[in-house]
């Protein structure tokens, strides 16, 4: 351990506490919370460690009021983070859009248990991947990452905050309980102040400062409270004052610039993971839990002397839909097994477009795939 | 030749947007008058407009947020507490002040309005009760008086409705008042004794609703209104909080029911930082 606290070395850790160490790595000073099946142990750890590395652990009252105390913490200058599973998740929908709205950097976890409804709290799935994309009212995107391992969460937790701080946009950490749950070797590097991103503040006099104002990439800076600016904000559309403007024009463009701040910015965004896909005449996309059956299975297939490959999304949105398109030319199929009936396939359907077929491999939660059902469904491709 | 005429500046020139102006509420609308108290409180504290941040949730009282010339959050439906919450122990010198109605606060933000004076957040409530949703169009809520008529209760309301103080005072606040817009001076007082006052402060507004709840209920001008705060308002300081129930005619108590002593949430976490060797935020 550093002498302020922040771990770093070898560790034997859970992908829940992991997760939190990854947060305080990260800056994060800040963490609000209820309890929840199975991403209470987020909460255990942060509750633990806050208070002595100069940071605040809060118990909400709820997943509403968690969401948004940790946008009150952002616009108080903090590095903030909630935890949550499904049915917390769909309440801090609401106010997941008024952090986009005011563009607030801050991280919301979702170690994923399998619904709809309560579900099975302590079975994984990859259940609210749509959700994670369209859950709250509105026109918007949203980045988030999807962990595979221990160690991957702390290490996307890491990138979520400083992705959250460059694009002021909350960021999604869409593990699952399996991921969350499993004990694995982490090793948390030191990481200098240089590796974290911090908001970029306003360099103007108060008097000229327009909190809404976007430079080239369409981010603009942020001010925050206390610090004389003066400035308001509104979950109401608004114009480059803050102020609410109740037009079509302004509505046009606002959401035009809270929606391509993140799609133009894609590239530099979204990363995937790929294994023997140069010659691949089938792919197996996969994320979570889920990409390390694929692992094996696509190995196996290689075995059997199918040239099969794996793209692992890691970003999962904004969907990395040049990469589909570019191996949609290349392989015959896609083959896709999700921990749900069907929700990131309809976006490999999309972007591939009837150029290679799609086959969905699902599993409806409480368990993992196994490797023999993706490669089963690798083989009925190639055929 | 033209004659010019220097008007020393108002007070409320420093505090309000004059380029938002003019404001959203109807003639004879109690909100205008509960801001102007409020900006006046600031000043009579001497308190540093650049220290304050203020948070509104939704609705006519929410909108006061947004012409206050001071960080101003204007946040989703119920939820000013909890964002507030974040704003205070994110940066504890902010005087925190959340301004919002009695639907946005009571109704579907109850359950933060309790959770936040049980945990005697240091910030100060300013929560305008008209008895009904404005913004809306005059529908029932959770403070609209028995037999009283809202444009979903057309035949009268049968609901009990809460009494605001008694319910934050169980909780747990550490200051609690309750005044109409008719009583400005204590009101602009109450308001400058809770924003130095550590702890959860909490002032209920009663104010007019002429376009709603006024036309629907016999006093359609703003005046009708104010002319019955007069006739049923009695200043009662340190009364019961059970004893604060408002009837659709009957007497209004108001006066400062609550002055306490509890440790707040921040000195509570620097006392655990300090049992548990713990470090503060730098």
């Amino acid at each position: 351990m550093s002498e302020d606290g922040v771990l770093c070395g070898t560790f034997f850790m859970n992908g829940d506490v992991a997760c939190a160490e990854g947060a305080i790595s990260a800056g994060c000073r800040f963490f609000a919370g209820y309890p929840i099946t199975p991403a209470t142990e987020v909460a255990e750890r942060m509750s633990e460690r806050l208070p002595h590395v100069g940071g605040i652990y809060i118990q909400m009252e709820d997943e509403l009021a968690s969401m948004n105390v940790i946008l009150g913490a952002s616009w108080a200058g903090m590095k903030a983070m909630t935890a949550t599973s499904g049915p917390g998740f769909t309440l801090m929908m609401e106010n997941l859009g008024l952090g986009v709205m005011l563009e607030t950097p801050c991280v919301l976890v979702n170690i994923q248990r399998a619904g709809p409804s309560t579900g099975l709290p302590t079975l994984p799935a990859h259940a609210d991947m749509m959700q994670a994309r369209w859950g709250s009212h509105g026109s918007y995107e949203i980045i988030a990452l999807v962990p595979s391992s221990p160690q991957e969460i702390f290490d996307l937790t890491v990138m979520a905050f400083n992705l959250s701080e460059v694009y002021r946009v909350p960021v999604l950490v869409m593990a699952d309980e399996a991921v969350g749950h499993m004990s694995e070797k982490v090793v948390i590097p030191s990481i200098s102040p240089e590796e974290l991103s911090n908001r970029r503040r306003p360099s103007v006099a108060p008097e000229q400062y327009l909190p809404y104002k976007a430079d080239g990439d369409l981010v603009p800076p942020m001010a925050i409270a206390g610090e004389g600016y003066r400035f308001h904000v509104t979950g109401l559309t608004h114009d480059e004052k803050g102020y609410p403007v109740m037009t079509a024009e302004a509505q046009d463009k606002l959401v035009r610039r809270l929606v391509d701040k993140i799609r133009l910015n894609r590239k530099d965004i979204i990363k995937y993971d790929e294994v023997d896909v140069e010659d691949a005449e089938v792919v197996v996309c996969a994320y979570g839990i889920t990409a390390r059956v694929a692992r094996l299975a696509v190995q196996q297939a290689r075995d059997s002397g199918i040239r099969a490959g794996l793209l692992q999304l890691i970003t999962v949105w904004p969907f990395a839909e040049e990469r589909i398109r570019e191996l949609a030319q290349q392989v015959k199929a896609f083959v896709v097994p999700e921990l749900n009936y069907g929700q990131i396939v309809l976006e490999v359907e999309r972007c591939a477009a009837g150029r290679a077929t799609t086959l969905l491999v699902p599993h409806m939660g409480g368990s993992v795939h196994t490797p023999e059902t993706i490669l089963k469904a690798i083989k009925e491709v190639v055929q | 030749m033209t004659n010019t005429v220097t008007v020393e500046q108002n007070i409320m020139d420093e505090f309000l947007r004059l380029d938002r102006m003019p404001h959203i509420w109807c003639a004879g609308c109690g909100i205008g008058p509960a801001v102007g108290c409020f900006i006046k409180a600031i000043h009579r504290d001497s308190l540093d407009p650049d220290k304050i941040a203020v948070v509104s949730g939704i609705g006519c009282a929410g909108r006061a947020a947004g012409y206050l010339r001071l960080d101003s959050f204007h946040t989703t439906h119920g939820r000013a507490l909890p964002f507030a919450t974040g704003l205070k122990l994110g940066k504890p010198e902010l005087n925190v002040v959340v301004f919002s109605g009695d639907g946005d606060l009571v109704s579907i933000g109850g359950n933060h309005l309790i959770h936040t004076a049980r945990r005697n957040m240091d910030m100060t409530v300013i929560c305008i009760n008209n008895f009904n949703y404005g913004m809306t169009g005059g529908q029932l809520g959770p403070t609209t008086p028995v037999d009283a008529r809202s444009t979903t209760s057309p035949y009268g309301n049968f609901e009990n409705p809460f009494n605001i103080p008694y319910i934050v005072a169980a909780s747990g606040a550490t200051y609690v008042a309750r005044w109409t817009v008719l009583h400005a001076r204590q009101l602009e007082r109450s308001i400058a004794e809770a924003m130095v006052k550590p702890g959860f402060s909490f002032i209920e507004v009663i104010s007019p609703c002429p376009a709603l709840y006024g036309r629907m209920n016999k006093q359609p001008q703003g005046l009708d209104t104010m002319h019955s705060y007069q006739e049923r308002s009695i200043v009662r300081d340190g009364a019961d909080p059970r004893d604060l129930a408002i009837t659709i005619d009957g007497p209004i108590v108001v006066g400062k029911f609550v002055d306490i002593e509890r440790p707040t949430y921040w000195e509570q976490y620097e006392q655990l930082l300090d049992r548990i060797g713990g470090k503060e935020n730098q």
